[in-house]
């Protein structure tokens, strides 16, 4: 049988460097193919050799049996071939109907046929979006569905999806694998890549393991348990992904929330969090947990509620209050807001505080620079200078350089949304451990992540909300997935009427 | 029609090519300088003469002057369509006021002058978040207008004070036209400033990503609110400097220029996009800009042939500017 698609030894280089070297690669129709490996380790950027964007420096590319050179990503469209992107592609101010078929508008065009045509594409994978709908007002796991409602507009014969449920909740996820079941199911080849290998070992048919821009092999997930494909990936066992928390004291109560409202949507959060603790906030996407974060920052404004820092009224209504009242946050788009990606590392290391390398407002170059070289140690970045813009790292390089910045900040209370999003396993393994360092040092730690695992590997506890609520908290013997699902899919009040009672119950 | 007309790769040599790239996205500027003189040189045996360089260098100090603080609005992703203007109302406000008022006096108020239209467009723009490129079209009217009225529409001579002000803008000092060294002198403050301050970091830094500077827990509309300052400081100074060199302050002062101002600063490289661009950058798109019409003007160009050729030539610059991101793929 020909295989769908074939890439034979492909090679990229950038400027000297090998993204890529003499990588095979084939997708059959009907099957779902995953592509695994560490941030770097060539992934996206075969992708993009696949679906046309870039030229392979080297190599051969076979659509059914048939060699074609690809002349961009409206080529490989035609040919049958969609990529879908970690970074989403959508235009924000148009609407899902306009998004799923800008490309393919006629000059005349039938609003309301085009809208039911939409519709009809959205039901089919299982969700109900109106068509009319601007996709900036969706959440991120809405825009995933018209990427996808998106690709299958079209006569599509392969689908790659780069990273799809790393913005998902778990709901979101599950529905999301089903899509490409059916896929496979109408004899679509699917390339699917993901950080998480539970969802990889659920639906794939073959796995590809990279490493370093080359393929360390082709296998099937019968043949190699989960426990041996990480050190695969990395050389590294699972079990020591989370390492192991260190002794903490925990101290004297750091921040206090009250009744907190938040005009999004977020009713009556209450809760409190003492040095020393990591606590989890958990929950399904869009159950309120950025938002809380945000609130708790000064980034968005509260509707109502108190809250106390360190003993005194603390009410920030801009980030700087917050910053200078001791609190940081890890945003959960790093890209976006986490860091300046063409500013050099340094630079976005010493943003959040530069008192101590600055005399009248000017830096002192070689104070900056040996502040900037103890973090790099400290954090373990591995870099090539840091002058070098943060865009030249990797994505779990980049996080730690936001981890820098509130680091040398020093605050009290550090948030940390989705902190390792996008992070390849060896990164992920140490940010966990400066999270503990953190804890260790006295501060209070709030983590927010979609990762249920994460959760319980790290936290103390896990406050786990729902629909804008605090629907309950788990405790180190409770951190089982279905109990969290379940507090956070389960309405316990009215809105607004009763407490969360647990929250109300920690530290009484 | 899709991109089947690309070029083939060309994997000989990748490393060499990227080298050279980025060494002309660096250097391009410097470049293209070195190109203007040469072929302006070859043009004409007047142009390299010492009095025709100064007289492009005092030609275009207020210009120059203006680019500084364009640049900082540019670095921050706005834009100030009003520096014309407030040129304008610097040079007849510098006119009327030393009559009055000794020199540093005058002009310490006509600066504050220039300062407040700033203020007043910044406000807008960094707190009430409106564009910039409305609010400061707005400032462009307004401060023409005021300029205007306080001229009556007429030119005026400069007063007794004012006298002195005609001298400095007229004479030189160790061989340099003054109005060229206050440039020179302005430049080189920019530099230190946008290179080695928090304050220059962060502008460069909020052009670049706004909200990750936000969530650093920095206050970013006073440093957008700041950039206006400058630059209508900066706008009024220049104003001054002008009216020094004629002698006569008037409304019609600095017509137009707002478009000479950001065709400098992006010939230097500066991006529209905010977050890209410096200062020696921008004073050698200062003097690609005065050259371009100094090459002109010595052979014999007319002058609406000119404002063609200058679209082109910008256009040229830009491109080249960009190569690399063009090339790039």
């Amino acid at each position: 049988m020909t295989a769908l698609i074939e890439l034979q030894a492909i090679s990229k280089n950038f400027s000297g460097i090998h993204a890529l070297r003499e990588v095979d690669f084939d997708l059959n129709a009907g099957e779902v193919h995953a592509l695994v490996g560490e941030n770097g380790a060539g992934k996206s950027t075969l992708m993009r050799v696949l679906g046309g964007e870039m030229r392979p420096s080297g190599g051969r590319q076979l659509i059914e049996g048939e060699e074609i050179r690809l002349a961009g990503p409206t080529d490989a469209i035609r040919r049958g071939i969609a990529v879908i992107h970690q970074e989403m592609a959508l235009a924000p101010d148009l609407t899902v109907a306009e998004n799923i078929f800008l490309g393919q508008l006629p000059a005349q065009i039938n609003w309301s046929r085009l809208n039911e045509r939409a519709r009809k594409l959205i039901e089919r994978l299982g969700f109900a979006i109106s068509p009319r709908a601007e996709v900036s007002s969706l959440p991120v796991a809405h825009q995933q569905v018209v990427e996808i409602a998106k690709a299958l507009s079209r006569d599509v014969k392969a689908i790659v999806f780069d990273e799809p449920t790393a913005v998902l909740s778990t709901g979101d996820a599950t529905r999301l694998l089903q899509i490409i079941r059916d896929l496979r199911a109408d004899g679509v080849g699917v390339v699917y890549i993901s950080h998480r290998l539970d969802e990889i070992y659920a639906i794939s048919d073959r796995i590809t393991v990279m490493k370093d821009g080359r393929r360390v092999g082709t296998v099937t997930p019968a043949e190699v348990p989960v426990q041996d494909l990480i050190p695969m990936m990395v050389g590294r066992p699972l079990s020591q992904l989370f390492g192991d928390k260190p002794e903490t004291t925990i101290g004297d109560e750091i921040l206090r929330v009250d009744g907190m409202c938040l005009p999004n949507g977020v009713r009556d959060v209450s809760f409190a969090i003492r040095a020393g603790e990591v606590v989890g906030l958990g929950g399904l996407v869009g159950s309120g947990r950025t938002e809380v974060a945000r609130a708790i920052f000064g980034a968005d404004p509260v509707s109502a509620g108190k809250m106390v820092l360190k003993g005194r009224p603390y009410s920030p209504r801009t980030p700087k209050q917050a910053v200078r009242r001791g609190v940081g946050l890890v945003p959960e788009d790093r890209k976006g807001q986490g860091v300046v990606l063409d500013m050099a590392i340094a630079k976005n290391a010493t943003m959040a505080n530069s008192a101590r390398v600055t005399t009248a407002g000017f830096f002192r170059p070689d104070a900056e620079a040996s502040l900037v070289q103890e973090l790099i140690r400290s954090l373990r970045i591995k870099l090539g200078s840091m002058h070098d813009p943060v865009s030249s790292l990797s994505g779990g390089n980049q996080q730690k350089v936001v981890l820098a910045k509130w680091f040398n900040a020093n605050p009290d209370l550090v948030i940390l949304d989705e902190p390792t999003r996008g992070v390849d396993v060896g990164a992920k393994t140490e940010i966990y451990s400066l999270i503990h360092r953190l804890a260790s040092e006295g501060k209070a730690v709030i983590v927010i992540s979609s990762e249920h695992a994460e959760l319980f590997g790290l936290c103390d506890r896990v406050l786990v909300m729902g629909e804008g609520e605090l629907r309950g908290e788990l405790q180190p013997q409770d951190f089982e997935e279905e109990k969290l699902l379940a507090l956070s899919m389960m309405r316990q009040s009215q809105p607004g009427t009763v407490r969360p009672q647990t929250a109300r119950e920690t530290h009484a | 029609m899709t991109e089947a007309t690309a070029t083939n790769p060309e994997p000989a040599s990748p490393a060499r090519r990227f080298d050279f790239m980025k060494a002309f996205h660096t250097y391009g500027t410097f470049v293209i300088f070195l190109i203007l003189l040469v072929v302006a040189a070859a043009q004409s045996d007047a142009f390299l003469s010492e009095r025709n360089a100064m007289n492009v260098l005092r030609q275009m100090s207020g210009i120059g002057i203006m680019a500084i603080g364009m640049l900082f609005v540019i670095l921050t992703r706005g834009i100030d369509l009003s520096v014309g203007s407030i040129a304008a109302l610097g040079s007849v406000s510098s006119a009327i006021l030393l009559r009055e008022y000794p020199l540093p006096v005058g002009i310490a108020m006509v600066v504050g002058i220039g300062a407040a239209c700033g203020l007043l467009s910044g406000i807008f723009i960094a707190f009430f978040r409106l564009p910039a490129f409305v609010i400061t079209l707005a400032m462009m009217t307004a401060a023409r207008g005021f300029a205007l009225i306080l001229s009556n529409g007429q030119p005026i001579t400069l007063g007794a004070p004012g006298k002195a002000l005609s001298s400095f803008g007229t004479s030189f000092t160790f061989g340099f036209p003054n109005p060229a060294l206050l440039m020179f002198a302005l430049f080189l403050i920019a530099l230190v400033v946008l290179n080695f301050s928090r304050f220059g970091r962060l502008v460069k830094a909020i052009g670049s990503n706004e909200e990750a500077v936000r969530l650093s827990g920095i206050s970013v509309p006073w440093y957008v609110l700041s950039v206006y300052v400058i630059s209508g400081a900066l706008a009024a100074v220049a104003g001054v400097i002008i009216t020094s060199r004629s002698g006569v302050g008037s409304a019609s002062v600095g017509e137009g220029n707002e478009l000479d101002v950001i065709a400098a600063v992006v010939i230097g490289g500066a991006s529209l996009m905010g977050g890209r661009g410096g200062v020696v950058n921008t004073f050698l798109g200062v003097m690609i800009l005065g050259v371009i019409g100094n090459i002109m003007n010595l052979a014999g160009v007319p002058g609406y042939h000119q404002q063609v050729y200058l679209g082109v030539i910008i256009v040229i610059a830009v491109v080249l500017q960009n190569g690399s991101t063009l090339l790039r793929r």
